[in-house]
């Protein structure tokens, strides 16, 4: 067995340095690796690259890095809840490529399974295709799309092992399992960190070679971006 | 004229049995809350939950189960949760059966615009364009014009597309079209809305052929 697991989120991101292109996992605010964000926070490092599908809230997830003019980029399909980001996208502060959400996960995915682009129906016809190679398949057109390079990957898993293997719950699984080995180094970060053994290697949605270090996270919030409930009758 | 909840429900007509469907935001959403009870239909959220039932009883609320529109649900016996990169593995290998969205403008080649408009804050794509670019079977539900009077459905999308050639069928508050190779083909017009008022909200070329039923809700 090879040991994954390290002592905390300070270990878990040596390393990190400005400048640096990330990978996040989650989807709004579902499944995303607070611990690592507020480590980021902490450390203050600068002209970051996120790759993530949204950039959080103003006082929650990414938005806590924009606040501190942490980001340099960000890489996503949708950013539509964060009043910071759009005021700094709109003085030229932060720059954002938009990406469509599939295409996203696909380049992600891509990183991970080794390969350096793909060819994608999405986008094709639009502005996201301009300057891309596009070809015919069977007679419907695709673009050429290449996988993301990043530095750092940080995701969040609901249970996880000291090998690295990961376990995710609901839908807070979303772009976490892609971007895991898709980075140089993938730092994952789990709501209950348990000894080699202890879970059913049947049940394993990511194996850990794809994962470099494993902490047990700490303090999770899990906010809720839009409760909607029904009454009982 | 039909109102958003008119629009689901005659949208709803279009869900059959069997059918695997992802629903955008908006009037979309609603069409869940129309489709008969004796067929099997399980809708797709493109954050990676197929299965996707109401929302929780107050108090039963998870974090960890949204869907696609950060809404906190539940899920039905049969569904399963699964990564982005196969979730979209469903969208673009064409798996799911139907997909129902919103539009700022459609265009009578089917074109579709729905996710930008120059000079106001974009928000993003989000799966909008994957979607488009794979589903086989897409409708557009939406209002027949905008806010200013406009019309939506036009000759050519004058807004950045979402998706080429894509769109085959739009039901607005004023008819059911459908878009063919020669043009949009009024199929039916809604309770109380004559054929003269649907050519005059339509900007695009508007083929009309033989007697245009009122559409049965």
């Amino acid at each position: 067995m090879i040991l994954k697991k390290v002592a905390g989120v300070e270990e878990a991101l040596q390393g990190v340095k400005n400048g640096m292109t990330f990978m996040l996992g989650g989807f709004g605010l579902c499944g995303i690796p607070e611990n690592a964000i507020s480590q980021l926070v902490k450390l203050g490092i600068t002209d970051i690259t996120c790759i993530s599908n949204n950039a959080g809230v103003d006082d929650f997830g990414l938005g806590l890095l924009l606040q501190k003019h942490q980001i340099k980029k960000m890489i996503s399909s949708y950013v539509g809840e964060n009043d910071e980001f759009e005021r700094q996208m709109l003085s030229g502060e932060l720059e954002v490529e938009l990406t469509p959400q599939g295409t996203l996960a696909e380049k992600c995915r891509a990183a991970q399974a080794g390969f350096p682009a793909f060819y994608t129906p999405a986008g094709y016809g639009t502005e996201v295709a301009m300057g891309k190679e596009t070809r015919e398949f069977n007679g419907k057109m695709y673009v050429l799309e290449e996988a993301f390079k990043a530095d750092f990957s940080f995701v969040k898993a609901w249970k996880g092992d000291e090998a690295g293997n990961l376990i995710f719950k609901g839908t807070a699984r979303n772009f976490n399992p892609c971007m895991c080995g898709a980075a140089k180094i993938t730092v994952a970060e789990v709501e209950e960190l348990v000894p080699a053994g202890e879970l059913d290697p049947n049940q394993i949605h990511v194996p850990g070679i794809f994962v470099q270090r494993i902490f047990q996270g700490k303090a999770y919030e899990k906010r809720i971006e839009q409760r909607t409930v029904r009454k009982r009758s | 004229m039909l109102d958003k909840n008119g629009i689901a429900k005659r949208i709803a007509k279009e869900v059959k049995d069997g059918y695997y469907v992802n629903l955008g935001i908006g009037i979309p959403t609603l069409v869940a809350n129309f489709v008969r009870d004796d067929i099997s239909v399980e809708f797709q959220s493109e954050n990676g939950v197929l299965g996707m039932g109401p929302f929780p009883f107050e108090g039963e609320e998870d974090a960890d189960i949204i869907n696609a529109g950060k809404q906190t649900i539940t899920t039905l016996p049969g569904a399963s949760f699964f990564d982005s990169a196969t979730s979209f593995g469903m969208i673009r290998g064409q798996h799911v059966d139907l997909t129902i969205l919103g539009a700022m403008e459609v265009a009578e080649n089917g074109d579709i615009a729905n996710w930008k408009i120059p000079g106001k804050m974009v928000k993003g794509m989000g799966g909008a364009m994957d979607l488009v670019a794979s589903a086989e079977n897409i409708i557009v539900a939406m209002m027949h014009t905008n806010r200013a009077g406009e019309s939506k459905l036009l000759k050519q999308c004058s807004l950045p597309l979402t998706g080429v050639g894509c769109v085959t069928k739009i039901v607005t508050n004023l008819a059911v079209i459908e878009v063919t190779a020669r043009g949009f083909v009024l199929k039916e017009r809604a309770p109380g809305v004559s054929v003269e008022e649907i050519k005059a909200a339509t900007e695009g070329t508007l083929i009309i052929e033989g007697n245009i039923a009122e559409m049965a809700i």
